[in-house]
């Protein structure tokens, strides 16, 4: 059952930013001839700043106020995000539920937003791709994993998931469209 | 009891005017309805295991009439930032970037300097593919290990958003079952890159987050 897995799996998902081993930054891959031709006519001179930025699903719409305050975490970067949101989030989740005690990963309301604040999306190399799938948590996303319950059951379900039953799933378990087994993955545009 | 409570709590939520448009669809004002604005991003493990696919999509919510005519813009780039030493601070990036009917690729190479700022690493050219039509069939490249597809695609995203913006309003106290999927027959702008694992560094694990960064 999903619960008893979370918090099984907790102490892996606890850990998981200790699991960094080593840096090796890959060199840059050679331009085959066709494309260098191609791209010789094109220019991609200038200076670029960020507009948006997004890893986690629905972070910035759940706990940051609109209006002024989105755009300013938009223009935020991940190595910056804890220090200036943490206390912003935790005011938000105790808002969105005012109950909040710990929940089923074990995690305070300083614990749970000290994680999301940093909006970044952790991903393993080495271990199966999933939100959470009742043995691997954050370890990637897929396109069919039901993030919005992971995220709703963390919020709402207190320790045992079991809090809140009506607001911890919001029951639209899979996409409208089936996913491909090939590159590019994506169903086909309605 | 306990769901009082908390139902007085959303609604001070919903007054204090949080708007929720999951998962980041039009989630801030700057970006709503532009090409800069990112709806999800996803991060898996290819069919073939030894590849890491990155997905970014844009520009969410678009209806099947609308979506002949949404585009990528050249002044918009996406960043894809992958830190593999878990500090939050990028050590490689992958960009792409319109120009004409085709997406550039760049990448994944460091960046020329981390942050919210950037140059196109056009030293580090990885590929390019057409744009793919709406209603054709994708169009994918692959070059230099790497497989590339840009063009519209079903949003991936679901979620009863109608439903939770009941209970954020205090219209409601809880789900439905079965839920309404509030992104069923919408469509995304999507870019998809597929990379061996081996190009993304030796560490287990990463961190990974896009960015959309406008010309200045």
């Amino acid at each position: 059952m999903k619960t008893l897995n979370f918090k099984i799996i907790a102490i892996a998902f606890i850990g998981a930013s200790s699991l960094f081993v080593s840096c090796d930054n890959t060199d840059s891959t050679s331009e085959s001839n066709t494309d260098q031709a191609a791209r010789k006519g094109k220019k991609f001179s200038g200076t670029f700043v960020q507009q948006d930025q997004m890893a986690r699903p629905a972070i910035n719409t759940v706990f940051i106020g609109s209006g002024a305050p989105k755009d300013a975490f938009n223009a935020s970067i991940p190595s910056e995000m804890g220090a200036s949101y943490q206390g912003i989030f935790q005011s938000r989740l105790l808002a969105l539920n005012s109950g909040y005690t710990t929940n089923a990963l074990g995690q305070t309301a300083a614990q749970l937003t000290g994680l999301l604040s940093t909006d970044v999306l952790n991903v393993s190399k080495v271990a199966p791709t999933t939100f959470f799938d009742g043995t691997n948590v954050l370890t990637g996303r897929n396109a069919a994993d039901d993030v919005i319950d992971v995220e709703l059951l963390l919020i709402f379900g207190g320790p045992t998931g079991a809090s809140n039953p009506g607001l911890t799933s919001d029951h639209v378990n899979s996409n409208d469209k089936s996913f491909t087994a090939s590159f590019p993955y994506l169903a086909s545009a309605w | 009891m306990k769901k009082t409570k908390m139902v007085l709590g959303l609604s001070l939520v919903a007054i204090s005017g949080l708007i929720f448009m999951a998962a980041d669809h039009a989630d801030a004002p700057a970006v709503t309805g532009n090409a800069s604005d990112i709806t999800d991003v996803y991060a898996f493990q290819g069919q073939d295991t030894n590849n890491m696919v990155f997905v970014v999509n844009t520009q969410g919510l678009l209806s099947p009439g609308a979506t002949a005519a949404a585009t990528f813009n050249e002044n918009v780039m996406t960043e894809l930032n992958i830190d593999n030493n878990g500090d939050n601070v990028e050590d490689l990036v992958i960009q792409a970037i319109k120009r004409g009917d085709k997406m550039y690729f760049f990448g994944p190479t460091a960046p020329g300097t981390t942050g919210a700022t950037s140059t196109v690493k056009t030293t580090a050219a990885s590929g390019s593919v057409a744009i793919s039509a709406y209603g054709s069939t994708p169009i994918t490249a692959t070059e230099n290990g790497m497989k590339f597809f840009a063009g519209p695609r079903d949003d991936p995203f679901f979620f009863d958003l109608g439903q939770f913006k009941s209970i954020l309003g205090g219209t409601a106290t809880g789900f439905n079952n079965p839920g309404t999927d509030t992104f069923a027959g919408t469509n995304v702008l999507a870019t998809v890159i597929e990379v061996p694992k081996s190009m993304l560094g030796t560490s287990a694990t990463i961190s990974v987050w896009a960015e959309t960064k406008k010309k200045i």
